[in-house]
């Protein structure tokens, strides 16, 4: 593949799809070990770790998700006509778990004390919502689409049977506890919080192993699946071998209590292997067989604004956003709570 | 393949969706530059007050800019899950101020967690009004893009259509559409002035309440005057959008303005009410009136419904719609200006009771102004989703499942709504400014 308009637009919207995952990932995870941790009385040890490092970036995270939904039509507008009729309902289901997760988030923040209840609904919301969002990814396989009179349809009893579906379903969640609890044990041990370090680190070699089984699960039923995609994975065999070694690296620093700093970003490298090589295995495909990344293309004038505007955005947010960390994720004293905090 | 019934609930749940999400946007474009004047007079009159103000404001606004976070998401999701042929098609075109709102809003939203957990790290209450500064820029850009969007669904341009696809696309020609101006300058005008009146109307409430501090005085006066400002610039660009749409939507305002026939020396028809067999009754006429509006002179030609077919005009009853955001419009501008002369020369009126709980008023009302407003430009423009181009009913989706939706969402709505009032009222009663006051006595240097 030459590196057209349609591969850098997909290559854009990728890289915000990852950061989506990444960032959400650390958040949803945060939510649900806040929630348990109130049910297992042990909330004292995590409560302040989490919101202090949740407040700041509560806002940000949401935005990373519609910069991906609004540039997937904007480079391809085909994929509103396949995925806007078919998705109605698990994307409706998770548009309402945001909006519960954001204004409770908002809510409990500023306006309330604690209540055990709506910590129970935001922990689980946040566990729910990767279940609803990574649909899209199972129908991208093809085989849940049929078209009758020329407009699609989700073959709901297909999906809910595939046992594809739920492995991705189960990939996405305990990936997601995995990645939140390898970043607030560094961000734990920043603030030299042991007992919360502790309880972090525990999470984490927990859900390592489920994450890596289930990864290595969906790789094996795509080859009944979707062999043409399968075929194109294994052509990638050195991506996800080097995302494993990392991926080993990674709960090795954790098992032996060192370099939590390291581990994150080693287990960062591990996700962007196995995420972007999933991705270009995908190629050429949007919707597996119905849509290609060529088909569905936007017209040139608009590809080429598109990517002017977002260069030009990029020079706009990324001081922005090394400002936004550099005050609150790598600033030692607002870590440890030492700067005077007020809001 | 239309689906009757789904296009109705799409349209339901596209109407529910947006009217609630723009009480809160309108909050969240307006009350940034309302925080950010308040910090700079603290910072200028050395007044603790108005840093005190810049700060309870602040915190009420993180709870008003969840929920329009929370809903924004939701309506630009909708947009493609209930209107994927319109996105389909004009995805082409509106993709790229679409894409710019986010930017706008990411820019806003990064500074915003900036602004708010800095409260007392910054030793230099100046450096931390230099990040209010991409706060409010943010939050107005993107009610300047994300409305032209909507202006370009009203006078789409800057493509051909061929096969049914819009190609040759112009993109900033598309942008930069008739409507664009005046819809823009309307919408982001209205926006300050919305939120100064609510604002206005909080500090008018702890007036009528019996506080008698001199901080909600301070607050009062900031806020209607800014508010004077804005309902007055929206005044001169709401007659500006009529002349607009007399060139180019001449259907939508012979609609709003019950205008039935071509003529010259149109007269303007306020009120009224339409009977059964089409006639107007009740009605103030005020002759020439809409000729001027339209065209800016008294004897100049106002096309009328006559010159459309039925089935491309818009419903009747956004009249009513017109005359509650004009009236509304009208007795903001005349409350607020009796207000400011009167502070100015000291007049005793304006500190009455009564006329502060006429401001107290001002705040709900500027709202339902603005709700009336959308409204009428939103029916107003049916039967079309892409004015000229696609009917509405040709942009919905297919799906069987929109009503349980609408319910669902129905349900969301009704708790972001209480929860959010609750929020906001319990977290100023509990800490009144009198209290909080005197928790910081000496704590604030400026």
């Amino acid at each position: 593949m030459s590196l057209d308009l349609e591969i850098i637009g997909i290559g854009v919207l990728w890289t915000f799809l990852f950061g989506y995952v990444l960032i959400a990932s650390i958040d949803f995870g945060a939510g649900f070990f806040h929630a348990y941790s109130e049910f297992t009385n042990q909330h004292h040890i995590l409560t302040t770790i989490i919101q202090r490092y949740l407040s700041p970036v509560w806002e940000v995270t949401n935005v990373f998700l519609v910069f991906f939904f609004v540039g997937m039509v904007g480079f391809f507008p085909k994929t509103a006509f396949y995925y806007g009729t078919t998705l109605l309902v698990p994307v409706s289901i998770a548009i309402i778990l945001l909006a519960i997760r954001g204004s409770y988030y908002a809510f409990e923040t500023y306006g309330n004390p604690s209540h055990k209840g709506y910590a129970f609904m935001y922990g689980v919301a946040g566990l729910l919502l990767p279940a609803a969002l990574s649909i899209v990814l199972t129908i991208s396989e093809g085989g849940f689409i049929v078209m009758e009179d020329g407009t699609p349809n989700l073959e709901y009893w297909t999906l809910f049977t595939s046992p594809l579906t739920w492995s991705i379903v189960v990939l996405s969640v305990s990936a997601l506890l995995y990645i939140s609890a390898v970043f607030l044990t560094w961000y734990a041990d920043q603030a030299n919080d042991t007992a919360a370090t502790n309880l972090l680190r525990r999470y984490a070699l927990i859900w390592a192993l489920p994450t890596i089984i289930t990864a290595g699960g969906i790789i094996y039923e795509l080859r009944y699946h979707n062999p043409e995609h399968y075929e194109r994975l294994l052509n990638l065999w050195w991506m996800f071998a080097l995302s494993f070694l990392l991926f080993i690296g990674t709960v090795w620093l954790i098992w032996k209590r060192k370099n939590y700093g390291t581990a994150f970003w080693l287990l960062v490298g591990q996700f962007t292997l196995a995420f972007y090589g999933y991705g270009i295995s995908h190629y050429p495909y949007l919707l597996y067989p119905y849509l290609t990344l060529y088909d569905g293309f936007t017209n040139e004038a608009m590809a080429i604004a598109l990517i002017v505007v977002f260069l030009a955005g990029l020079a706009l947010l990324i001081p922005s956003l090394y400002l936004l960390l550099k005050l609150f994720l790598f600033n030692k004293d607002y870590v440890s709570g030492k700067s005077k905090q007020e809001h | 393949m239309i689906n009757e019934s789904a296009v109705h609930y799409s349209r339901i749940l596209t109407e529910l969706t947006l009217s609630f999400h723009i009480i809160y946007a309108t909050l969240g474009v307006g009350v940034p530059l309302m925080i950010m004047l308040a910090h700079w007079v603290g910072i200028k009159k050395k007044d603790e007050h108005y840093i005190l103000l810049a700060r309870r404001w602040t915190r009420g606004f993180v709870i008003t800019v969840a929920i329009g976070v929370v809903t924004g998401t939701a309506i630009g999701l909708q947009l493609t899950l209930l209107w994927p042929n319109f996105m389909e098609l004009a995805g082409n075109v509106i993709s790229l101020p679409l894409f710019m709102e986010t930017f706008a809003f990411f820019f806003e939203a990064i500074f915003l967690g900036i602004y708010l957990y800095t409260w007392d790290r910054f030793e230099n209450q100046q450096k931390h009004l230099l990040l209010l500064i991409p706060v409010a820029i943010g939050a107005s850009f993107s009610a300047v893009f994300i409305t032209i969007v909507n202006a370009f669904m009203n006078a789409p341009q800057g493509f051909d259509i061929a096969n049914g696809e819009l190609v040759n696309v112009n993109p900033l020609k598309a942008m930069f559409n008739p409507a664009m101006p005046t819809k823009v300058a309307h919408v982001v005008g209205t926006a300050y002035m919305t939120s100064a009146f609510v604002l206005a109307s909080i500090a008018a409430f702890r007036l009528v309440k019996g506080s008698n501090h001199i901080y909600h005085k301070k607050a009062l006066f900031l806020t209607m005057k800014v508010g004077l400002i804005f309902s007055l610039t929206s005044l001169i660009v709401g007659d500006l959008s009529g002349k607009y749409l007399a060139e180019y939507q001449p259907e939508k305002l012979a609609a709003a303005e019950w205008h039935f026939e071509t003529e010259e020396g149109a007269p303007l028809i306020l009120f009224g009410t339409l009977d059964s067999n089409g006639e107007v009754d009740y009605a103030i006429k005020i002759p020439y009136a809409l000729s001027i509006l339209a065209h800016g002179s008294p004897f100049a030609e106002v096309i009328g419904l006559d010159q459309f077919l039925k089935e491309e005009t818009p419903p009747l009853y956004i009249h009513y719609l017109f005359d509650v955001m004009v009236s509304i419009g009208m007795l903001m501008i005349a409350v607020s200006l009796v207000f400011v002369v009167g502070r100015i020369f000291k007049w005793s009126i304006v500190d009455s009771k009564w006329f502060h709980r006429l401001l107290v008023l001002g705040g709900p009302l500027s709202v339902v102004a603005m709700e009336a407003g959308w409204w009428l430009a939103e029916v107003g423009r049916q039967p079309w989703i892409l004015r000229g181009i696609m009917r509405t009913e040709e942009g919905a989706t297919t799906s069987n499942q929109v009503d349980l939706m609408l319910l669902l969402f129905c349900v969301l709505y009704i708790i972001l709504g209480i929860g959010s009032i609750v929020i906001l009222t319990r977290m100023f009663r509990k800490n009144p400014v009198e209290k909080e006051l005197e928790d910081r006595e000496g704590e604030v240097k400026l």
